[in-house]
């Protein structure tokens, strides 16, 4: 059984991800036979060479992603290169860690708050601009998709800046600071120099998975994203929903183009970081000891508590909204508090939350078993993981969602599968796996295997030393895969939307359909319930292993 | 059928290099000393014994103990017991706990009272319900050197399980590792850069590596 897991694993995240590509393939060549389309012909492509937003969309793709990524790994490159080791740094890297499990609807729904011309900045300089309305100004959902790309970068930096804190000491980081500095480079200068090749290094396939997002967001681009046209992506899921069959070939037709301009901008990015490399590596070879260290430096800081206060005075805004009695322009607080927004949605969120506890506990069940069982049989049958096969575990992530989950659901629909809420976990499952296969892998690995010796030469068989031993002794970072994987299942909206084809509602797919409305107080509470629901287990994978090992000082870091 | 442990003309190599060599035999409560420079394969040595030895190690020869034909077993059915530099003492279980993890299923009042006999063999009444992370290093090893006995073992290996230790407590606990294993007369094994341990260790001494 053991020996399968690593191949059933892999069916597991990357069948879907297939299906979902030939489920989009047939169609985008014209044939569709359920919906009395039988090609191969040229009307899916045809189709949506004559939609007249296609140039300006995939544009939108481009920009906002490229966008998105530079912004984002340009900040957490700034920070960690100026200021690691100060007493700021601490306290950033205290606050930006939770913010990556806030659910990135919630965040942009909070950013939409703080910038729209109605929202919480304006308020505050209202009365400097003597404003006695909120200004006629396009800023969500701007035609350039500024507040969209800004709202990525808020959510990107905790991600890419995790990221880089744990390849630091990989990369010899400190050491390496310490003779850069004594041979009398700067601060700055001498981390761009010596210590960020080999930090990029490891960080590089993250970096492709912002890039592979942010061109392809749904959620994030509903909520704070341009409408005429609307991105690639938004459109896609347009598509999908238009009553008309004919629209799903160009919906296919849609997918797989987004595919290629991800793919094509992956392979510019790469080619870029060649190029890059080889200026980087002359202007290392240069000698110049400091290179606009101090401007440098003093735009790291302000610019990533920026990006960290937009999505926390977001998430208080939400909360505000939620309790709000009567809240006027330009008034900086509500005029009183009240539950009845909450009494008001209390059954709606109560059962949205049910089905999302209920999938994302199930599919994070599923895949803890497969990363054990794999991880298991990597242990037992001396197999251990290539580079190849990590690159497997980024594939489900590098592939947009809105190239396979639209194939994905005409392939079900053609199978006469149903949808509902056993597909959408075989959905949420190809994402929340690699995460939480990352996240356990290496604590997994570090496990000093010597207790396995002693255990089993104290007559242990491999599952005792497995369930007595080496789990009991892993709670801390199983708990905190736990808490990763549910973060992910939460936040997930697409694959519920299209998967669940409209009759799975989770408190994600809830709060985006609020986005339209305009209600701010209903959406409100239901961000911040989403939020809720992705920071809860969180709080438990670090509360749970203090309190059952309160007593064993060997197991509390 | 003869007692003890029998390394029977053991070759171990990496890619078709000769690591190890080693034939030896073992009687109860005789202990064989094996130095070497580290590197030197030690540690394959003692992985091969307990059956972890990775797969892309070639061994040939056998290994008997007792007259059973231990080779092919799996390592939790070979009855050896080992100690390593570190205690290894699990710690989501308490000094009890580990004890216990290794006694053959008895009744829980045996139980208890077979580890309560083990603690106060080693001066430790009483530390039966105490976190192991809150004990000195000595007392560590103690309980550790107990935990592997309690498992009823056929022959003790020891990868420098002395070195962690400072000067005095070494001694001590050198000496109170081979009393108890001559008593319970087992065959020893035990590895070592330390010329003190193998002149403790008292029995025939090789060398292997450089």
């Amino acid at each position: 059984m053991l020996r399968f897991l690593p191949a059933l694993t892999l069916m597991a995240m990357l069948g879907p991800v297939v299906a979902g590509l030939l489920g989009a393939l047939l169609p985008a060549s014209g044939h569709l036979p359920a919906a009395g389309f039988h090609g191969p012909s040229l009307l899916a492509v045809r189709q949506l060479l004559d939609w007249p937003g296609l140039a300006e969309a995939s544009r939108l793709s481009v920009t906002t992603g490229v966008l998105a990524t530079a912004g984002s790994l340009g900040i957490v490159t700034l920070i960690v290169a100026g200021w690691s080791g100060t007493r700021a740094f601490a306290w950033l890297e205290r606050a930006l860690s939770p913010l990556l499990s806030v659910p990135h609807a919630a965040a942009a729904f909070g950013l939409a708050f703080l910038v729209a011309p109605s929202g919480w900045l304006m308020r505050l300089v209202a009365p400097l601009a003597g404003w006695e309305r909120p200004p006629d100004m396009l800023i969500v959902g701007d035609s350039f998709g500024l507040t969209m790309t800004a709202g990525l970068i808020a959510k990107e930096v905790p991600f890419l800046l995790l990221m880089t804190l744990a390849a630091l000491p990989q990369a010899r980081g400190t050491p390496t600071m310490l003779v850069a500095r004594s041979l009398g480079y700067g601060r700055m200068t001498g981390w761009l120099k010596t210590v960020f090749p080999s930090v990029y290094a490891q960080i590089r396939l993250p970096v492709y998975v912002v890039l592979a997002y942010s061109m392809s967001v749904v959620d994030v681009a509903l909520i704070l994203g341009p409408t005429t046209p609307a991105t690639l992506s938004v459109q896609i899921v347009h598509w999908m929903g238009t009553p008309e069959l004919s629209a799903r070939l160009t919906a296919a037709a849609g997918a797989i183009w987004q595919a290629i301009l991800v793919g094509v901008m992956l392979l510019l990015w790469r080619a870029g970081e060649h190029v890059l490399a080889r200026q980087g590596r002359r202007w290392a070879a240069g000698g110049r000891r400091t290179h606009g260290d101090g401007v440098l430096r003093a735009m790291g800081l302000p610019l990533a508590v920026v990006s960290a206060l937009s999505v926390l005075l977001g998430l208080v805004l939400l909360a505000l909204w939620s309790v709000a009695t009567r809240w006027r322009w330009p008034e900086l607080a509500p005029s009183g508090l009240t539950m009845r927004t909450w009494s008001r949605h209390a059954s709606g969120i109560s059962d949205a939350a049910g089905d999302t506890f209920l999938i994302a506990g199930i599919v994070t069940g599923m895949a803890l078993v497969l990363t054990i069982g794999c991880l298991e049989s990597e242990h037992r049958f001396g197999r251990e993981m290539t580079r190849r096969a990590t690159l497997l575990l980024y594939l489900p992530l590098l592939v947009p969602q809105t190239a396979f989950l639209p194939g994905l659901q005409t392939f079900l629909l053609s199978i006469d599968a149903d949808t509902g809420r056993v597909p959408v976990i075989a959905a949420h499952l190809v994402f929340v796996l690699p995460y939480v296969f990352l996240s356990l892998g290496d604590p997994w690995r570090a496990w000093d295997v010597r207790n396995a010796t002693v255990a089993a030469g104290l007559g242990a068989s491999p599952d005792r030393v497995l369930l007595a031993v080496r789990l009991p002794m892993l709670l801390g970072p199983l708990l905190t895969a736990v808490a990763i994987g549910v973060a992910v299942s939460v936040g997930l909206y697409l694959p519920t939307l299209l998967i669940g084809g409209g009759r799975v509602s989770t408190l994600t797919t809830e709060a985006v359909s609020l986005s339209s409305g305009g209600d701010r107080r209903a959406i409100g509470a239901f961000a911040l319930a989403q939020t809720a629901a992705a920071l809860l287990p969180f709080a438990l994978a670090i509360g749970l292993p203090a309190l059952v090992y309160r007593n064993r000082r060997g197991l509390r870091g | 059928m003869a007692e003890g442990l029998n390394i029977e003309r053991v070759r171990i190599a990496l890619n078709g290099e000769s690591l190890v060599s080693l034939d030896a035999f073992i009687r109860p409560g005789e202990v064989l000393t094996v130095m070497g420079p580290s590197g030197s394969g030690k540690s394959t040595l003692l992985a091969y014994l307990t059956g972890t030895l990775p797969p892309a190690f070639q061994a040939e020869g056998r290994v008997l103990l007792n007259g059973r034909d231990i080779t092919d077993l799996p390592t939790e059915r070979r009855r050896i017991g080992i100690l390593f530099q570190d205690d290894l003492l699990f710690p989501h279980l308490s000094v009890a706990g580990n004890l216990a993890f290794g006694l053959p299923r008895s009744g829980s009042a045996d139980r208890r009272a077979r580890i309560e006999d083990a603690l106060s063999e080693v001066g430790l009444s009483g530390f039966g319900q105490r976190d192991p992370a809150t004990l000195s290093g000595g007392q560590r090893a103690r309980v550790a050197l107990m935990r592997t006995l309690l498992a009823a073992p056929g022959a003790l290996l020891l990868d420098e399980p002395f070195s962690r230790l400072d000067a005095d407590r070494r001694v001590r606990t050198r000496d109170m590792v081979f009393d108890v294993a001559r008593q319970r007369a087992l065959p020893v094994v035990l590895v070592t850069h330390d010329a003190g341990d193998a002149e403790a260790a008292g029995g025939t001494c090789v060398r292997i590596g450089n």
